[in-house]
């Protein structure tokens, strides 16, 4: 099978050191990998390509790599199943981090974010004689997180992170997830208060390109949404965040459907004089809607089968406490 | 063809144009549209924040509702069309999870069997009508214009609840149609990535950053109009472009044109008509652009 591989390359010791491209054309099984097509390149055609790899088998986490634009792992993606009509590949480095050389790329802001989620576990009370138990069907939810192998590639891809490197980013938050959720940690109550601090859980713009490119199943977004309702639902309802679910939720309780008007003075907190900067700031952009005539009207009527809609929420959401 | 119609919430409130729009672009179509009147909001995600069986158990009483006419859902909304169809999929897959959702429908008579298809504007053309009927019905040839095109993250991802693998047409569907209206595709990175809406509220200058972003990107790349099937989308590149510009330092003149907007002017309606005048970036540009447009041959 003839493939061409696209490679975005770097190299930092270059008396010019620009990120440039070049183009590998070869003879390959049909059974080779974007890794395999990678290593053939450094062993038979050039030996400084930097590429990283350990386990080859999606394991180790090693060799994330975008593949044609997306973040995957260059060893669980066969060539035949990526490459375009004319056989052609495009290989990159990770977005969202520096590279180092080549395929290589610089962890540390990786590992920092992990660590800043405190990833172990911190258990409560006196140290029992043998071990934490945990019951079985308490555990089960975690599996998923516990299957994260640190690639990287939800990282990559993330695109809050593409404007904003404080934000924590789907693995560290996917890592946070997995502590708050154990049912032997003592720590749930910090760890949600720093979570729902700027850059954590809220940030999040729920655009599922972690979820996407995953090669674990680890669904990083949805355990950022869960990690927000344990926040609501730990009496943090403070944050404007909190604020848009909550007043979302409500209007669609109690009318049936949405209203963009009423959301925003809502989720920046009515009375709320910390707020008001951000409320004024938003004028200019009705004003323009206005002029327009295209701002929702402040009148929200009730949708046609609205109590049926309201007696679902009291049902499935159970009562108030 | 005729449709259980789903417009969202958007549709009617926050980009108002969008309505009217559809309903002359349909008629154009032979898409026979029955509203789906009564049906709630989808949720958009933010509902499944706080809880996903809520969602699934009101998007599951809209399904009923559409089974019982026996007709499919139409939507003109990526996000709807993407939490519908993750919905859709949760119900489907699990008889034991749809029955227990049943059970809280039950109260108002409906029941959902798990039987109905959920498809947007976007890939009703492309899938049903055939792109050749749809170019047959165009009277302008729009080559002047240069497109990029913008999914909206929940008509892309994740691609295994949106049937791509047995439609494979719906992932260049944009490309497709706006190649149709006898346009320039301006392909780009950002065409599958978030506008930053959801965010708006809650970080407004990280979800300022990406629509400044995606929009002088675009430009850089020659576009001289970007063409969306999420209204949701539509809210913060139309209506929060002149604070990017302001932002980000750039001077940013992107129109964003809704699908069937697009669609309808090819058709020869007027930019009035479409709605055009409703939009926060001026379309003036575009609109001169259509008065040179040739008439299209089929
Ligand atoms: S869903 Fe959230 S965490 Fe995941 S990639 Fe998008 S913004 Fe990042
Ligand atoms: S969550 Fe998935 S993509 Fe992200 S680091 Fe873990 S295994 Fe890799
Ligand atoms: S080489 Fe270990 S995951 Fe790819």
């Amino acid at each position: 099978m003839r493939v061409t591989l696209d490679i975005g390359r770097f190299n930092p010791e270059a008396a010019d050191p620009k990120p440039y491209r070049q183009e590998f054309a070869l003879e390959v099984e049909e059974y080779y990998t974007v890794l395999d097509g990678l290593i053939h390149i450094r062993e038979y055609e050039d030996p400084t390509l930097a590429v990283r790899c350990s386990c080859r088998a999606s394991i180790c986490g090693s060799c994330a790599l975008r593949i044609n634009g997306h973040a995957g792992l260059g060893c669980k993606t066969k060539l035949i199943s990526v490459m375009d009509r004319n056989g052609r590949v495009r290989v990159d480095p990770v977005g969202n981090m520096a590279p180092v050389k080549d395929l290589v790329w610089d962890m540390k802001p990786f590992w920092d974010k992990i660590r800043a989620v405190e990833p172990y576990l911190q258990p409560e009370g006196p140290e029992p004689v043998e071990e934490y138990i945990a019951p079985q069907e308490a555990m089960l939810h975690l599996v998923g997180v516990m299957g994260c192998i640190m690639c990287g590639a939800c990282v990559s891809d993330c695109t809050v992170l593409e404007v904003d490197k404080n934000f924590l980013g789907p693995a560290a938050l996917a890592k946070a997830y997995r502590f708050v959720g154990d049912p032997r940690d003592g720590a749930t109550k910090g760890r949600l208060k720093r979570l729902n601090e700027y850059s954590g859980i809220w940030d999040c713009t729920r655009c599922m390109e972690c979820v996407q490119v995953c090669p674990k199943g680890v669904a990083p977004m949805e355990r950022i949404m869960v990690l927000r309702d344990k926040a609501i639902a730990a009496g943090m309802h403070g944050t404007n965040g909190a604020r848009h679910a909550e007043s979302f939720a409500e209007m669609v309780k109690h009318t049936g459907w949405l209203n963009e008007f009423w959301l925003v003075p809502r989720t920046y907190g009515m009375f709320n004089l910390m707020n008001l900067n951000a409320m004024f700031a938003a004028l200019p952009v009705a004003w323009r809607a206005l002029r327009r005539g295209k701002l929702p009207t402040p009148l929200h009527p009730k949708r046609e089968g609205a109590e049926h809609v309201r007696r679902i929420f009291e049902k499935v959401e159970g009562p108030k406490p | 063809m005729k449709v259980a119609f789903y417009p969202g919430c958007v549709a009617r409130g926050g980009c108002p144009e969008l309505y009217p729009a559809t309903l002359l672009v349909c008629q154009k179509l032979g898409i026979e549209l029955e509203e789906l009147t009564g049906a709630a909001c989808t949720g958009a995600g933010v509902l499944q924040e706080k809880d996903r069986k809520l969602g699934d158990a009101l998007n599951a009483r809209t399904f009923a509702m559409a089974e019982r006419k026996g007709l499919p859902i139409m939507t003109i909304c990526s996000t709807c069309q993407g939490v519908m169809s993750q919905a859709n999929k949760r119900l489907q897959d699990d008889d034991a999870y749809r029955a227990q959702i049943n059970e809280v429908l039950k109260e108002e008579g409906l029941e959902y069997k798990g039987n109905v298809e959920i498809k947007h504007l976007l890939w009703v053309m492309v899938e049903d009508i055939g792109v050749d009927k749809v170019k047959a019905l165009f009277t302008r040839k729009l080559q002047d214009l240069r497109i990029a095109p913008f999914y909206g993250c929940y008509i892309v991802r994740p691609s295994w609840a949106l049937g791509f693998s047995e439609h494979p047409d719906r992932q260049g569907a944009l490309e497709t149609l706006i190649e149709a209206v006898g346009a320039t595709v301006v392909d780009f990175e950002g065409k599958t990535k978030c506008c930053g809406l959801p965010i708006l509220l809650i970080n407004e200058k990280n979800s300022v950053d990406m629509v400044a972003k995606h929009t002088s990107t675009a430009q850089n790349l020659g576009a001289n109009a970007m063409v969306t099937p999420c209204p949701l989308c539509h809210l913060n590149l139309d209506g929060y472009q002149p604070k990017a510009a302001k932002q980000s330092g750039i001077a940013i003149h992107m129109p964003i044109l809704h699908l069937p907007q697009l669609m309808g002017l090819a058709m020869g309606f007027s930019p009035k008509e479409m709605g055009l005048e409703r939009h926060i970036v001026s379309t003036k540009a575009v609109e001169a652009k259509i008065r040179e447009a040739q008439p299209a041959r089929a």
